[in-house]
C-alpha cells in the first residue's frame, strides 16, 4: 500500500543526495534595473522627507519661541513675537465646513443621481463631466467666485441673516451689537470663499461616492426590488448601507482638499486676525491664505512663523487623508458590508 | 492534409460575440416591457410643478413680497415645485411611491446644479475672456510695453504661454521618470521598504499646494538661487504633482494581470525583459493617462507658483535666472488691477488656460480609459490578424506541404474552408 503512495524517485549514481539548488544569479540588466527602480524609490522618498523634515527644523524656531500659544494666538505679527494660528485656523476650518455643508448634498445627490438613475451613454457623459470639473483650475472657480457669484449671492446672505440673525453665527452686527443690512458688510465672507470651495471639492467627493455605491451587490439590490421595494426603499436599503465607508471616505478626502485651498480663497476673503464667528459677514482668514499674503515681507523669523502655521495645516490634512483612505480602504475589502 | 484554419477554434474573421437567444419554439412572445419608463401623467406632473413652481416664484418676487435676487428665485422657484410636485404625484399613488418620485427629483436636481454649474463657470469665463481672445495681438504680443490703461489692441500673454509650457516641461522632466519608476519599483521590486515608500507618498498628496511652494521659496530660492525662476516654480509643479503621477501610476500598474507576467517568466525573460516588454506596454495608456491628468493638475495650480515664480511682464525664456510668469499667476496680476481692460485679459488668459487644461483631459480620455489588456475593436483586429499570421508560419514549417498549395495570404481562412481536399 504504502509503496503504491510513495513518489519513487529514479536512482542518481554516486552521492546526488542534495538536492539542486535553484538559486540563480540575477543578470547584469536585471541587476541594473532593479538599482534604477529601487533608486527611483530612494529619491522620491527622500525628496519627500526632506519637504517633511525642512518644514518642521524651520517651523521648530518659531514654535520654540511662542510654544503652546501657537495655538491660542489669534494676532500675527512675528515682528514683535505675538503671533498664533487660532484665528487663521478657525477661518480655514469655517470656510472648509461651509464648503462641506455645500458639497455633501450635492455629491451625494448626483452620485446616486449616476450610480441609481442614469443609464447608458447618459451615465458615462457625466461621469466624464464629474472628472473634468475635478480638472478645472482653481483660479477659474476663484474668478466666478469673484465676478459672478459676490454680486449675486448678497441678497441670498442678506436674507439669511435678516430671518435666521437669532442663530448666533447667521448674525451680522457690528461693534455695539447692530444688525447691518447694507451690502458692502456682506461681500468677502467666508460664507462666499466656502461655497466656491464647496464647488471645487464636489467632483472628488461625487466620483469616490459613485464608485462606493456602484460596488453595492447585485443581489441584494433585486432581492430589495424583490420583495417590493421601490427604489428609494431599495437605495436606503442597500446601497447607503454598502456605500457608507464611500460617503464618509469621500466627505473626509473632500475636506482635506477644502482645507488645503489657496487661491479662490485669497481671491474673496479680505483676510482679518480676529475670530470671526459671524460666518455671512465680511472678513475671515485661513492658512494658506495667511501664506500667499505674508511670504514675500516676511524675514527669516516671519518665514519660520509661516513655516509653522503650514505644518500645523500639513499635519491636520494629513490625519485626514488618512482617515479617510483607510476608511475606504476598510469598506472595500467588504468588513461593512454586514450591517 | 493539414487545413491551417482548423487550428482556430473560430473564425476570427467572421467572429463577432453575440447573445444567443434560445430558440423559443411556438411560445409567443410578448412586446418588450419598459420597467424604467415614465407615464405620460407622470410627465405631465413634472412638467406642470416646474411651470408652477417659477409662475410662483415670479409672483413673490414680482408683486406681492418685497424679495429680490437671481438665486433667490431661484431657491423659491425650486421649493415651490418640490411642494407641487409632491402635491401633484400624491393624488394617485401612495406615500412610497410619492417618496420615491420626490428623491428620484432630488437625485436629478443635485445633478443639474453640479453641471449647470460646470457648464456655467465654463461658458461664463470663455464669454468674458472672448474680449480679449479676439484680439489676435493678445497671442503674439507679451505685457513690456502694455500699460493697465491700454486697450486691449496692445499687449498679450505670449510670454506667460511659454513661461507655463517651460515649467511644465521641466516638471514633466522631473516627475515622469522619477514618479513612473517608483510606481515600478512599489509594484515590480516590493519589499519592506517599498510599503515605506508608498505610504510616504500617500501622505504627500495631502500635502496643501501652498505649503509646496512655501517649501520651494526657502529651500531653493533663499537657500541656493536667492533669486525667482522657472527652475524653481517647475521644482514647484513637480513636487505637486509626483505623489499624484505615483499613486495613479501605482493604481494602473497593479491592474496588470498577474499571469501575463508569470506567462513571461515562463518563457524565460529576465525580470528587466519582462517589465519592459510585457507591464509597461499592458499599462500603456493607463500611465499615459495618469501623466496628463499629473499634468493637467500642475498647469492650473497657482498657489506653488505664486511663491517661486515671481512675475514679469517681459518674454523670459531662461528658466535659470530671472521671473517667469505662467498662466494661472498671470491671471492671478491681471485680476488685482481695478482696470476693466485687465480684468478682460485676465479672463482671456483664464479662459486660454482653461482650453488647454480640458484639451488635455480630453486627450488623456481618447487616449485612456481603458484597463490594461482591454483593447479598443481596431487594437483587437490587429492581434487577431497578427495571430493569424502566427498560426500560418508555424503551420507552414511545420508541414511544408501545405504551403506548396497556391493558398492566398490576404484570405486564407476563407478560401481554404470550403476547400474539399
Amino acid at each position: 500500500m504504502t509503496a503504491m503512495l510513495s513518489t519513487s524517485l529514479p536512482r542518481a549514481d554516486g552521492d546526488a543526495a542534495t538536492p539542486r539548488r535553484f538559486l540563480s544569479r540575477a543578470s547584469i540588466p536585471d541587476i541594473v534595473f532593479s538599482r534604477l527602480a529601487t533608486s527611483a524609490g530612494v529619491i522620491t522618498v527622500s525628496i519627500m522627507l526632506a519637504v517633511g523634515l525642512f518644514l518642521s527644523l524651520r517651523a521648530s524656531t518659531a514654535l520654540q519661541t511662542v510654544g503652546w500659544s501657537f495655538l491660542t494666538e489669534q494676532q500675527w505679527s512675528p515682528e514683535t513675537h505675538t503671533f498664533g494660528v487660532a484665528a487663521v485656523l478657525f477661518g480655514t476650518v469655517t470656510i472648509a465646513v461651509i464648503a462641506l455643508v455645500v458639497s455633501v448634498p450635492l455629491s451625494i445627490g448626483t452620485a446616486l443621481l449616476l450610480s441609481e438613475v442614469a443609464t447608458g451613454r447618459l451615465r458615462g457623459l457625466l461621469v466624464t463631466l464629474v472628472d473634468l470639473m475635478a480638472a478645472v483650475p482653481s483660479i477659474v472657480f476663484g474668478l466666478w467666485g469673484v465676478y459672478f457669484l459676490q454680486g449675486n449671492i448678497i441678497p441670498v446672505a442678506k436674507w439669511i441673516s435678516i430671518w435666521f440673525g437669532w442663530v448666533p453665527f447667521f448674525a451680522v452686527t457690528d461693534a455695539q451689537g447692530q444688525p447691518f443690512t447694507e451690502a458692502s458688510a456682506f461681500t468677502s465672507s467666508a460664507f462666499i470663499a466656502g461655497i466656491v470651495v464647496g464647488m471645487m471639492v464636489v467632483p472628488t467627493q461625487t466620483s469616490i461616492m459613485r464608485e462606493a455605491f456602484a460596488r453595492a451587490p447585485i443581489g441584494e439590490r433585486e432581492g430589495a426590488y424583490a420583495l417590493g421595494s421601490t427604489r428609494w426603499g431599495m437605495i436606503r436599503a442597500v446601497v447607503l448601507p454598502f456605500g457608507k465607508g464611500g460617503i464618509i471616505g469621500g466627505i473626509m478626502l473632500g475636506l482635506g482638499r477644502a482645507l488645503g485651498e489657496t487661491i479662490a480663497v485669497y481671491m474673496i476673503i479680505s483676510p482679518i486676525f480676529v475670530i470671526n464667528w459671524q460666518v455671512l459677514k465680511t472678513g475671515t482668514n485661513s492658512v494658506s491664505a495667511l501664506i500667499a499674503l505674508r511670504y514675500g515681507e516676511a524675514s527669516e523669523f516671519g518665514l519660520s512663523a509661516l513655516m509653522a502655521a503650514g505644518l500645523v495645516l500639513f499635519l491636520l490634512t494629513l490625519v485626514i487623508n488618512f482617515t479617510a483612505s483607510s476608511i475606504v480602504a476598510r469598506s472595500r475589502s467588504g468588513a461593512e458590508s454586514d450591517d | 492534409m493539414t487545413d491551417v484554419t482548423e487550428l482556430l477554434p473560430i473564425d476570427p474573421d467572421t467572429f463577432r460575440p453575440a447573445t444567443r437567444m434560445p430558440d423559443p419554439g411556438d411560445t409567443p412572445r410578448g412586446a418588450r416591457r419598459n420597467v424604467r419608463g415614465m407615464t405620460a401623467r407622470q410627465h405631465f406632473d413634472l412638467i406642470g410643478a416646474a411651470v408652477a413652481g417659477a409662475s410662483l416664484a415670479t409672483l413673490l418676487f414680482g408683486w406681492f413680497a418685497p424679495l429680490s435676487g437671481a438665486i433667490g428665485w431661484v431657491v423659491v422657484a425650486f421649493v415651490s415645485f418640490l411642494g407641487l410636485y409632491v402635491l401633484l404625484v400624491s393624488l394617485d399613488a401612495d406615500l412610497q411611491e410619492v417618496i420615491d418620485r420626490l428623491t428620484a427629483v432630488l437625485f436629478a436636481s443635485a445633478g443639474v446644479v453640479l453641471f449647470g454649474a460646470l457648464a456655467f463657470i465654463v461658458v461664463y469665463t470663455l464669454t468674458r475672456g472672448l474680449d480679449a481672445l479676439t484680439h489676435t495681438n493678445f497671442f503674439t504680443q507679451t505685457m513690456q510695453f502694455a500699460g493697465p490703461l491700454d486697450p486691449l489692441t496692445t499687449g498679450g500673454i505670449i510670454h506667460a504661454i511659454v513661461g507655463t509650457l517651460i515649467q511644465i516641461a521641466i516638471a514633466l522632466a522631473i516627475a515622469v521618470p522619477l514618479g513612473i519608476g517608483t510606481a515600478v519599483f512599489l509594484n515590480e521590486v516590493g519589499g519592506r521598504f517599498a510599503r515605506f515608500v508608498r505610504t510616504v507618498s500617500d501622505a504627500m498628496t495631502a500635502l496643501p499646494s501652498i505649503v509646496a511652494g512655501l517649501f520651494v521659496y526657502a529651500a531653493v530660492i533663499q537657500g541656493v538661487t536667492h533669486e525667482r525662476s522657472g527652475l524653481a516654480a517647475g521644482i514647484a509643479i513637480t513636487v505637486m504633482m509626483l505623489p499624484i503621477i505615483i499613486r495613479s501610476a501605482d493604481v494602473v500598474l497593479r491592474l496588470v494581470p498577474g499571469n501575463l507576467r508569470e506567462a513571461s517568466y515562463g518563457l524565460g525573460a529576465s525580470r528587466w525583459r519582462t517589465v519592459w516588454h510585457v507591464v509597461l506596454p499592458t499599462a500603456r495608456s493607463g500611465l499615459v493617462t495618469s501623466v496628463i491628468l499629473g499634468t493637467a493638475r500642475g498647469i492650473g495650480e497657482t498657489s506653488p507658483v505664486l511663491l517661486t515664480s515671481g512675475v514679469t511682464a517681459a518674454m523670459n525664456t531662461n528658466p535659470l535666472s530671472g521671473p517667469m510668469i505662467s498662466l494661472p499667476l498671470q491671471v492671478f496680476d491681471f485680476v488685482r488691477s481695478p482696470e476693466p481692460s485687465m480684468v478682460a485679459r485676465g479672463f482671456g488668459a483664464a479662459a486660454v488656460l482653461l482650453v488647454l487644461v480640458l484639451g488635455l483631459f480630453m486627450l488623456a480620455r481618447t487616449l485612456g480609459g481603458r484597463a490594461p489588456g482591454d483593447l479598443s475593436a481596431r487594437q483587437r483586429r490587429a492581434v487577431q490578424a497578427a495571430s493569424r499570421r502566427d498560426v500560418q508560419r508555424f503551420a507552414a514549417r511545420h508541414a511544408p506541404a501545405a504551403v506548396a498549395q497556391p493558398t492566398l495570404p490576404d484570405a486564407p481562412a476563407r478560401a481554404t474552408q470550403g476547400d474539399p481536399s
